[in-house]
């Protein structure tokens, strides 16, 4: 369950960034991503997927969010 | 030699790595590669940030170095403990050349050392005592000082000495931040571990010292320098350029920052980033908690000051967007004066680089713009995000390699022989004496500034001076010269 920091990139698309494991990765699909609710199974660009509880309201980037492996 | 294909490249690397151990050869392949602009991420073709393997040279630092040399130490007025035995201190004191404003010894102690001088009474029963008496004595001595951070060395973290408390108990006593930093040289493979660890330092005792305080008076165009360590006054070269764009440049970090500085910083409106890998943490976390977007920039060359500050203008409205224009055109004679008169003399010259966080990615466009060609490039310390950026920098079918080992970087050298080599101080010896000019590009060969455009004309004139240095030809003693043509009598000299 690591502490992911999720931020907005210069051209629009969410950065999921692992401090413990350097890793930054963009995102590519979230599962649920509407006006009340974000989250659920999130697919990276390099094919491996996490998840989170979805969060409703929406939350606001840059924040800390701590997934799942799924 | 003209440039190399992909296949030849690729097979030096084979040859190169021929010599080691089966398990060794397998291990240091995935630290070498042929740079392919096409690959997007770059752990598809490296791997970095491992551990180096026993046996062979590597050039990489430990935490404390992370920490005390690169983050902490350049930070002027206050007073950094090197806490442990003596040497750690003492043989990386004032080598950095960060240079700052002050006088050394009454408000600012950068060039001095500061350390408990562990002996093994204090390993046995600890060391938590003493370091209680010297910050004491420190606060005696050195009354102006505006802080004191405690960096760790290798014991402290051996024998479990408890520094938060110490450190807690006298910034009650002093009324001043004393910061304990856990950066024992043992934690991580390179003093990249010791960046984060003095970013979460920083973060933890540091940074929200002044939130609710709104007494500092805010503009619109508030930016801090963010890892720029002023070696030998980049970081005023940098900050120049900024202020006449029309920004203010409320921090530097850390080369000739202040610790007020540093807390002042969650109220800028744009964090600047040149080095990121040993800076990028406390970005990250000063967006994440204060809502100030990061941007990086390279200074190194007019092609990427120019980018770089039409960048940083566009976070700007448009008497910033002008005023990166007008700064851009003011220095244009300038600059083309330089290139005008070193091009010539440096044009087609191939180089080949190894040094630490942002430079083997960052000069590339400074060299550019003198006609030379970076053949190989790599890192001591870096990350895969670092060589995401160094891809699309690079030429195809050039060289990068990861953590080199001494035998590699002599091998790949012999056999790519370039006209230049940029590293660090203990490659210099090795390569000049086998006949190749060489300039440290850690500390700017004891020169620099190498930021912004009055570095740039420095910056070429070093590498003509020691390119062009009539010293590479007398490289054969006279007596084995024998049948050669009497030489021609020294031009102009």
């Amino acid at each position: 369950m690591p502490n992911v920091m999720i931020r907005r990139k210069e051209s629009g698309e969410l950065l999921f960034y692992v401090a413990k494991k350097d890793m930054e990765e963009t995102i590519a699909t979230v599962e649920r991503d509407s006006e009340s609710e974000w989250g659920g199974e999130v697919e990276l660009t390099d094919g491996s997927r996490w998840y989170i509880d979805p969060i409703s309201p929406p939350p606001s980037f840059p924040t800390t969010l701590r997934f799942k492996k799924a | 030699m003209s440039a190399m294909t992909r296949e030849e490249t690729e097979a030096l690397i084979q040859e190169v790595l021929e010599v080691y151990p089966e398990k060794a050869k397998k291990d240091r392949a995935k630290h070498l590669a042929v740079n392919d602009q096409e690959i997007e991420q770059s752990k598809k073709c490296i791997t970095s940030n491992r551990k180096s393997l026993p046996g062979v040279m590597t050039i990489r630092g430990c935490a404390y170095a992370g920490s005390k040399g690169v983050v902490w130490g350049p930070i002027k007025d206050m007073i950094h403990i090197s806490h442990g035995p003596v040497g750690c201190g003492q043989y990386s004191r004032a080598g950095r050349r960060n240079y700052y404003v002050g006088v050394t010894g009454v408000n600012t102690f950068g060039t001095m050392n500061f350390t408990s001088d562990f002996q093994e009474k204090d390993i046995v029963f600890g060391g938590d005592k003493k370091l209680d008496k010297l910050i004491t004595e420190i606060e005696q001595l050195f009354p102006m000082s505006k802080g004191v951070s405690i960096q760790s060395e290798c014991p402290i973290g051996l024998i479990g000495d408890d520094i938060e408390a110490v450190a807690k108990k006298k910034a009650k006593e002093l009324e001043k931040p004393v910061v304990p930093v856990r950066c024992e040289g043992f934690r991580g493979v390179s003093q990249s571990l010791g960046h984060h660890i003095a970013n979460d330092a920083i973060r933890d005792w540091v940074i929200g010292n002044r939130d609710g305080d709104e007494s500092f008076e805010t503009t619109p165009y508030d930016v801090a320098v963010i890892g720029d360590y002023n070696i030998g006054g980049d970081a005023w070269a940098s900050r120049t350029l900024l202020e006449e764009m029309g920004l203010r440049v409320v921090a530097q970090w850390s080369g000739d920052g202040t610790l007020s500085e540093m807390e002042l910083t969650p109220k800028v409106k744009l964090n600047l980033i040149h080095c990121y890998r040993s800076m990028n943490y406390i970005s990250r976390h000063m967006e994440e908690k204060y809502g100030i977007p990061w941007v990086e920039y390279n200074f190194f060359g007019p092609t990427k000051i120019a980018e770089s500050l039409l960048k940083i203008a566009s976070y700007f409205d448009d008497k910033i967007k002008e005023g990166a224009e007008r700064v851009i055109e003011r220095y244009k004679a300038e600059y083309e004066a330089v290139i005008a008169k070193y091009r010539p003399r440096l044009e087609g010259k191939r180089v080949m680089l190894y040094v630490g966080g942002l430079r083997p990615r960052h000069v590339i466009g400074a060299y550019e713009d003198l006609g030379m060609e970076v053949v190989g490039t790599g890192y001591e310390f870096a990350h895969n995000d670092d060589y995401d950026r160094t891809i699309k920098e690079m030429g195809n079918a050039t060289l990068l390699y990861d953590d080199v080992t001494g035998y590699e970087f002599e091998e790949f050298v012999k056999k790519v022989k370039p006209d230049l080599i940029g590293s660090g101080i203990k490659e210099k010896y090795i390569f000049q004496k086998m006949g190749i000019p060489f300039r440290q590009m850690h500390s700017w060969d004891y020169s620099g500034p190498y930021h912004g455009y009055d570095g740039f004309a420095i910056f070429a004139r070093d590498m003509d001076m020691t390119l062009n240095n009539p010293c590479w030809n007398k490289m054969t003693a006279p007596w084995l010269k024998a049948s050669q043509e009497p030489e021609a009598v020294a031009a102009g000299a």
